[in-house]
């Protein structure tokens, strides 16, 4: 499981020979061990690390892939997917509402089935995976957390705006206290500078996070893009926690981000089988696994069996296929929350307006992940706009 | 001068706002301003003429008169140890901390119910906003669960809510609940940091019964975005009440959305912290109704 020698392209840079723990497995799991008060701040990652660099993929199929399906998975097809993903050897499974735990709302869409019961579920199904939970302060609270625990997920992914970092403190701790590996979640990263993000990563790894993403919700980074924020956050917490990237593909960069990122230094990145995600979907998960192995980069996943659980286990649920199409690019393009595609379409339908006006102006309002009901408040705006032009006319 | 004598303890941006506000009641005469250090809030009130000290609570309760009433604008915690000593000195207290000693009140749904309380909780910003809303729904059709996304400038939260941004969300789905009349409530809060500051907004969501009169609905939230006005003029809908029709997903029910935007008066904090004006000026309403009891009593 070494990293390999062929680390072809761009050059590689310091902090990722001291980084990261020696291997999937032992990994950050680590700190648990010590995850006491005294253990909390700031994290570390020294686990008898030598030089080795093992990238891990973390699959959100069942979390960020909930958004494009609505909310509606089921408990077969959680299993399914958690026992083909195990199977293939990835070590970290997401499964939550799209919206973080507490998600099932009018606001984001009422889940199928809850949360809790596909999180059991996939905590049955997995053999060596841990199933992770995505939590956002301000929509979940810690007892949504205590019941995710409860049920088996032992890795907590908490997610704030790229500059609310400390929303999240309470929940560092708490997810730390019940022993849980703890992932920061920066979201919307391209609206701030690398040097902002680097400041806001650092409340987080004090508040007890063991790695921190650079999240690119609005698939708007653009190659230096992701490049410059993972380095800024590696030269910031890079002695004492990982650095992650999560993209989408709203402008198709999303597996080349992902190929920076770790280029940069990054020890965790997200994909989903399909690409199955909000706005274009994710880099998808077979994609990174067949694009490092040829960049010789271990990520210790067999992608054979990825490729089969791509296409025989999640496409033939999917609704549709994830799609680079207008309103998607829009979002890239114009920097918008992916989770917001198909609220917005909801909206455009119902009020006869183009969604991709919807996903513009919103994006000239700069409204930020959970501000889904703006959506409607656009919508009525815009259709109010076109009944006085046709008025006028 | 007539009427009740108050006192803010907290001389903070919302002490300070606070302060201008209950300075345009007729019937309420704030006589200290109470700090704990000496502050520009203690400065801002003595150059009103308001008499001011960092002497805290030992200092407010050797005043002579006594207050009344006293706005209780600190922490949670100050407010914790403080409420004792203003009950056993028979000072009523309005609350904006966190703490919720007393009952939670919402001027026009709930405050007659709770008018010689000795303690009320503001409960929160976004549940000043929202919960008249909830219930003017639920006063027509039973409400089998409402929700609210209170949406803030970031510039907006303070240390404290953000501290703590779980007691927030909890205590405005529970006044959702127990002050709306919602059998369950659920809250949302989300922080955005975009400049310059976007004016708070709230969108409230009930689901109603599949035969519920929506012409009614509609009138009653008009009818309470007029009530609420009276202390929060820059409170307004940005859409008349949007109706969905009933859905399996929700258990049969339609559901009414309500998208309401809070400008601030601007008296002391920035116009865009209507979650803060909210605060403030729901809490000066409580006491202006306080005075106008008392002095229908005296």
């Amino acid at each position: 499981m070494s990293a390999g020698p062929a680390d072809s392209g761009a050059g590689v840079t310091g902090p990722r020979a001291s980084a990261g723990p020696a291997g999937r497995g032992a990994g950050v799991t680590g700190p648990r061990a010590s995850a006491g008060p005294a253990g909390r701040a700031p994290a570390s990652n020294a686990n008898g690390a030598g030089p080795v660099r093992q990238l891990r993929i973390t699959d959100t199929t069942l979390r960020d892939g909930s958004h494009a399906m609505s909310h509606q998975f089921t408990e077969e097809q959680v299993r399914a997917t958690v026992h083909a993903l195990d199977a293939a050897g990835v070590a970290v499974i997401e499964v939550t509402h799209g919206d973080g735990l507490g998600g099932s709302s009018f606001n984001y869409g009422f889940s199928l089935t809850d949360e809790i019961t596909l999180i059991a579920a996939g905590v049955a199904e997995a053999r060596q995976a841990r199933i992770a939970v995505l939590l956002v302060p301000g929509i979940g609270t810690m007892a949504d957390l205590q019941a995710a625990r409860d049920a088996g997920a032992s890795v907590a992914r908490i997610a704030t705006h790229c500059t609310e970092a400390d929303v999240s403190v309470q929940h560092f701790g708490i997810a730390r206290d019940m022993g849980m590996e703890t992932v920061g979640f920066l979201m919307m990263a391209h609206r701030t500078s690398p040097a902002e993000l680097a400041r806001q990563a650092r409340i987080m790894v004090d508040a007890g996070a063991q790695c921190v993403y650079c999240v690119d919700s609005a698939g708007a980074l653009m190659l230096a893009g992701a490049q410059d924020r993972v380095q800024a956050l590696i030269g910031e917490i890079g002695a004492q926690a990982q650095v992650g990237f999560h993209g989408h593909q709203n402008l198709a960069l999303g597996v080349a981000n992902s190929v920076l990122a770790y280029q940069g230094g990054a020890l965790q990145i997200d994909g989903s089988l399909c690409g199955l995600g909000a706005g274009a979907g994710n880099a998808p998960t077979e994609v990174l696994a067949a694009t490092f192995d040829r960049l010789g980069i271990s990520t210790g996943l067999d992608l054979q069996g990825l490729l089969a659980a791509a296409d025989d286990v999640v496409k033939p649920y999917l609704p549709r296929l994830p799609w680079t199409d207008r309103a998607a690019i829009v979002q890239g393009y114009a920097g918008v929350y992916s989770s917001f595609l198909l609220h917005a379409e909801h909206a455009a339908q119902r009020y006869g307006v183009p969604v991709y006006d919807i996903l513009d102006r919103v994006a000239q309002y700069g409204y930020v992940g959970g501000q889904e009901d703006m959506l409607i408040d656009v919508a009525l705006q815009l259709a109010r706009e076109q009944e006085q032009a046709g008025a006028a006319r | 001068m007539s009427g009740i004598v108050a006192a803010i303890v907290g001389p903070g941006n919302i002490g300070t706002d606070l302060l201008a506000k209950l300075r345009r009641i007729d019937g309420i005469e704030v006589a200290y301003m109470v700090g704990v250090v000496e502050s520009d809030g203690l400065a801002r009130a003595r150059e009103l003429g308001v008499a001011a000290s960092a002497g805290g609570v030992d200092w407010l309760l050797d005043r002579d008169p006594l207050p009344d009433i006293v706005f209780e604008a600190t922490s949670a915690s100050a407010h914790l140890a403080n409420a004792p000593r203003y009950a056993s000195a028979g000072i009523r207290a309005i609350d904006l901390t966190p703490a919720h000693v007393g009952p939670m009140v919402c001027p026009p749904v709930n405050l007659p119910e709770h008018l010689t309380a000795p303690n009320v909780s503001m409960i929160t910003c976004g549940g000043q906003a929202t919960i008249p809303i909830v219930h003017a729904v639920s006063r027509l059709v039973p409400v089998r669960y409402a929700e609210i996304v209170a949406s803030v400038a970031s510039r907006s939260a303070g240390p404290g809510t953000r501290a703590n941004i779980d007691e927030f969300t909890h205590t405005t789905a529970t006044a959702v609940e127990s002050v709306g009349g919602a059998v369950r409530g659920k809250a949302i809060v989300i922080l955005n940091p975009v400049e310059p500051p976007m004016i708070m907004r709230d969108t409230v969501y009930c689901a109603i019964p599949a035969d519920a009169d929506t012409g009614a609905i509609a009138d009653s939230i008009h009818a309470m975005v007029a009530e609420v006005q009276r202390y929060v003029p820059g409170y307004e809908l940005r859409a008349d009440p949007q109706f969905d029709e009933p859905r399996a997903a929700w258990q049969g029910d339609g559901r009414v959305a309500v998208f309401l935007q809070v400008r601030g008066n601007g008296d002391y904090l920035p116009e865009y912290a209507g979650n803060l004006d909210i605060m403030t000026a729901a809490a000066a309403r409580v006491g202006e109704l306080v005075a106008q009891a008392s002095a229908v009593q005296a």
